[in-house]
């Protein structure tokens, strides 16, 4: 067994074992990048040096007993919208291709702390802005289970480099779905924890409202133990939301007995690829031999979703996408006569197609005159979403349903029809809209080897709840290959 | 020409006295090096969140109570777009729809005796933006951060005022009540007060508003005045040869007293606001209101009915006194020590506010109230050492402008210049009479009928005596000797 099949939390046990070191460990993983990552396109940055020489100084650090962390010496790759002190920071996007933050991610900075060495940043579709990581303007990442196919978006680059290898677990972030669509196209583990659970300080906002980071790794313990690490109240994020218990590894147990378990009809209806959903319903059965109380339920609102969510996330992110402008940092175009024109030609330069597509979206619903009919309106879309959530938690421990209608399309075959795209969201959104927490596990492959997602959906902080279900599903399914 | 009626509502901007910023740790201190003063929050860096200052709404609802408005216990913020390097985010984080206090007003009293109630609409908390410096000469420019995220207030009034004199009543009564609460020190000319002008005339009468401008860069009262008059006779003099006024907003230029139009309402921006996603909803709960209504602190009117009444001074000095809350401090912590108000009084208004002047003079620039550090007790002190005779006017006045100048320790100056007033009957009769062995001629002068002559021999004792005699003496030992 090489030292790369090891999860994250199997490595960092080896490590503090002296049985292998975060050296090696960093060689290793830089031998698969070498290996895979030309045809992958993982990463936007990757600094072998600099990578090496974190890990040697987290050896010394575990030898002198100052890293002792529960990820202590496992390199992580981390999604390029976060924050890193004198590291490319560039949200797949031209604009920033320039820019180095002064801070980093308080959600980097406790992965740190736990003793997790940085590899570098992945791909993502431009500021989160996508479900294929083919708008990233580095070039499109792919799926490592077949190159011919997308790793899913915007997380695509996280979830390919766990998947392939080149990483042992990764940060990712989830706004309609950017964690766990990718897993599930990777068969990788990702989860999107409670909105308020993970600071948000210095991760580069899409949609304020709605982006969670989370982790995206090779199993459900990996998921738990880095959610420990990386959870937690920040001061610094006024959405951050205390509460009295962070130990999630404790919901690792492999009993389900008495779980109520709720499956809306509502997603295995018209557009649900059959493959997918047999694969779903089969997991749904495992669950339901190991004890767990399984039945259908009818959750409503869900065809509201899609519009819901691309009104206050492309309102939100015309917003927030406003301070690129070629003022302070990042790209500038190179003649320019005047302010207006600066600002207007650094802007059609700097971003490409789909964040212009949103941009003009979002402004278009906050104008004046409009905002009433669509951001307005949305927002009370959003709060009956939630309400709907809200009665089937009253039901139910957790809600069980696909990642996604199909498995990863081919490259070159979702751009150009973003509707299409935006459709493929459909399970994953409403999460996001209601604050909710949503793990995505791998259940199995369609006929052409494609992996195959499995969503657990929880209440709000009732992250444990889908871990525990996630975690015995795991035990009864085995390893994924 | 018809008989017209102007028009006038304020939008008025405080800065808020906090020591950091509305959205981050960094110092709102005036001044510092470029760009010293900032955090990647206000300075807009990516990934950068905002978290309200608590202190901002502490004081936001502290005028909102004074002004008699009501505080919205659930408020909240909400971006306002518009693209300006000196806004790092291009968006300012401000308050539309839920501001923090609506429906107030203030009473104002105007020089003919009359009161007026000026309402106000709404007052809203925001972040002020940072500072571009021009290089016309490197034909570049450059943005300083350190104002960016200075929390602002601003006080938006119903279009009540008549007058240029309503205005600067309404301002005077704002600025007075902010300072008495230390919400902010409202200096116009540093900007930590700024009043734009919605002007519009109408014929008196008319139920309808004229079409209004806006003028802004207003920095003193001085200018708003010149202001006032200037587009209400600019409007006049557009409708009577029966040309519009354009809805526009107007730039004062109060060297050249004329204000050019720097944009109409045609090229209004769409702000495209909504709730700021980064912050979560102010809730204000009705223990903290009251609180906040306990703290209240007591303002101008009733103090200056309460010096009055209580401690019986004019009018004219009460007036005077509470114009500056630090005036009042002075003046309550020395009349609490000495029980002399009327000599508190007559020492801050004489001897302090000359003192003041002449500073002012001296570096061209107004030296105000709230910079005044000299220790009451000190002046509390001088006036019961004038009062007990140990020292002389003369000698209090040198004190004084010791005191006010470097705070020194009253007894420890007495004493160490020998100021203490010479009351002893024999040396003083020792003095004056060798006075008057020394000038015949002004003794002849005065046994002559010239009874003035006594004031040069009054001067040439105390002279002998260095300053220090008591003059009621002299003055009567000289009246025995010359008989």
């Amino acid at each position: 067994m090489s030292l790369l099949d090891y999860t994250a939390v199997e490595l960092a046990a080896k490590i503090k074992a002296g049985e292998t070191t975060a050296t090696e460990a960093m060689e290793a993983v830089i031998a698969q990048i070498e290996k895979s990552e030309d045809e992958l396109n993982c990463y936007v940055t990757f600094d072998k040096e600099k990578a090496l020489a974190a890990a040697k100084k987290a050896d010394e650090d575990i030898k002198a007993g100052k890293l002792t962390g529960p990820l202590a010496g496992v390199p992580f790759a981390i999604k390029d919208n976060m924050c890193t002190e004198g590291m490319l920071t560039t949200c797949s996007s031209k604009i920033l291709g320039n820019f180095v933050p002064t801070y980093t991610a308080d959600a980097v900075v406790r992965l740190q702390n736990a003793g997790a060495v940085i590899i570098g940043k992945t791909n993502m579709d431009e500021f989160a802005m996508g479900s294929t990581t083919e708008t990233s303007a580095f070039g499109a990442t792919k799926n490592p289970r077949n190159p011919e196919h997308v790793p899913g978006g915007s997380s695509g680059g996280s979830a390919a480099a766990v998947a392939a290898n080149e990483c042992f677990a990764a940060l990712g972030s989830d706004t309609g779905g950017s964690i766990r669509q990718p897993a599930s196209y990777c068969g990788v583990v990702g989860l999107k924890p409670t909105y308020g659970t993970v600071s948000r300080y210095g991760l580069i906002a899409y949609g304020s409202s709605l982006d969670q980071i989370g982790p995206l790794c090779k199993d459900v313990t990996d998921c738990a133990t880095i959610m420990e690490a990386i959870a937690g109240k920040d001061d610094k994020d006024s959405t951050s939301i205390g509460r009295d218990d962070y130990s999630f590894t404790k919901a690792l147990v492999d009993d389900v007995k008495g779980m109520r378990i709720g499956i809306p009809r509502d997603y295995f209806g018209e557009g649900l690829d059959p493959e997918v959903k047999e694969a779903v319903l089969n997991a749904a059965k495992v669950l339901e031999s190991k004890g767990a109380i399984v039945e259908e339920f009818d959750l409503s609102l869900v065809e509201y979703a899609i519009p819901t969510y691309y009104t206050i996330a492309a309102a939100e992110a015309s917003s927030n996408l406003e301070r690129f402008d070629g003022v302070k940092y990042g790209y500038r175009t190179k003649e320019y006569e005047g302010l207006h024109n600066m600002y207007k030609k650094t802007r059609s330069e700097g971003f490409g197609p789909e964040v212009k597509r949103r941009i003009m979206l979002g402004s278009f619903v906050l104008s004046s005159g409009y905002y009433d009919a669509y951001y307005l309106k949305a927002l009370r879309v959003k709060a009956l979403i939630k309400k709907a959530f809200d009665e089937a938690f009253a039901k139910y421990d957790v809600i069980l349903g696909p990642v996604a209608p199909t498995t990863a399309p081919k490259l070159g075959s979702s751009l150009s029809d973003p509707i299409k795209m935006y459709l493929g969201d459909i399970y994953t959104i409403s999460v996001n809209l209601a604050g909710l927490p949503g793990l995505s596990v791998p259940c199995g492959k369609d006929k052409n080897g494609l992996p195959i997602g499995l969503q657990l959906i929880g209440d709000c902080f009732k992250e444990n709840n889908l871990i525990r279900a996630g975690y015995a599903y795991e035990q009864a399914r085995g390893r994924f290959e | 020409m018809k008989d017209y009626e102007v028009v006038i509502g304020l939008e008025v901007h405080v800065e808020l006295a906090t020591k950091t910023k509305i959205f981050c740790g960094c110092s709102t201190e005036f001044g510092g090096a470029p760009n010293s003063h900032t955090c990647p929050v206000c300075t807009g860096m990516p990934g950068s969140l905002p978290v309200l200052n608590k202190k901002v709404v502490e004081y936001a609802a502290a005028v909102g109570l004074a002004t008699n408005c009501t505080i919205t216990q659930d408020c909240k913020f909400d971006r306002k777009n518009y693209f300006y390097p000196d806004n790092p985010q291009n968006y300012q984080i401000s308050q539309l729809y839920l501001p923090i206090c609506r429906n107030g007003h203030v009473d104002v009293k105007l020089a003919d005796g009359t009161e007026k109630t000026i309402r106000i609409h709404e007052i809203h908390m925001e972040e002020d933006a940072g500072k571009l410096i021009h290089d016309e000469w490197e034909g570049v420019s450059y943005v300083d951060y350190n104002r960016s995220g200075v929390p602002l207030i601003e006080i938006v009034s119903e279009p009540d005022m008549r007058s240029a004199e309503e205005v600067i009543a309404y301002l005077t009564k704002l600025r007075t009540t902010i300072q008495y609460l230390g919400a902010s020190d409202c200096k116009l000319q540093e900007g930590s007060m700024r009043a734009d002008v919605n002007l519009s005339v109408r014929e008196r009468g008319s139920s309808e508003f004229g079409t209004r401008t806006e003028t802004k860069n207003l920095n003193s009262f001085a200018a708003i005045e010149r202001a006032i008059k200037a587009e209400t006779a600019r409007q006049i003099d557009l409708i009577e040869a029966g040309e519009k006024v354009v809805q526009e907003t107007r730039r004062w230029n109060d060297d050249k007293e004329y204000s050019y139009a720097m944009r109409s309402k045609e090229d209004a921006q769409d702000y495209r606001y909504f709730p700021d996603p980064d912050l979560v909803p102010i809730h204000i709960s009705d223990e903290y209101l009251a609180e906040l209504k306990a703290k209240q602190p007591e303002f101008k009117d009733e103090k200056k009915a309460r010096y009055m009444e209580e401690f019986e001074l004019p009018e004219y000095d009460a007036e005077i006194l509470t114009d500056s809350k630090k005036f009042t401090e002075i003046f309550e912590e020395a009349t609490a020590i000495c029980n002399q108000p009327k000599k508190v009084s007559n020492w801050i208004m004489g001897e302090t506010m000359r003192l003041m002047k002449e500073e002012s003079a001296k570096t061209g620039r107004e030296f105000r109230a709230e910079e005044l550090t000299f220790s009451p007790a000190s002046l509390a002190k001088i006036i019961t050492l004038v009062e007990k005779k140990e020292i002389n006017n003369a000698a209090a006045k040198e004190i004084f402008e010791h005191v006010f100048a470097e705070n020194v320790d009253v007894d420890a100056y007495v004493e160490e210049h020998g100021l203490k007033q010479v009351n002893d009957e024999g040396a003083l009769r020792a003095t004056v009479e060798k006075v008057i062995a020394d000038n015949p001629q002004s003794v002849a002068d005065y046994k002559g009928g010239k009874k003035q002559a006594i004031g040069y021999l009054v001067g040439q004792t105390m002279k002998a005596m260095q300053g220090k005699a008591n003059p009621g003496m002299v003055n009567a030992l000289l009246q025995e000797l010359l008989k």
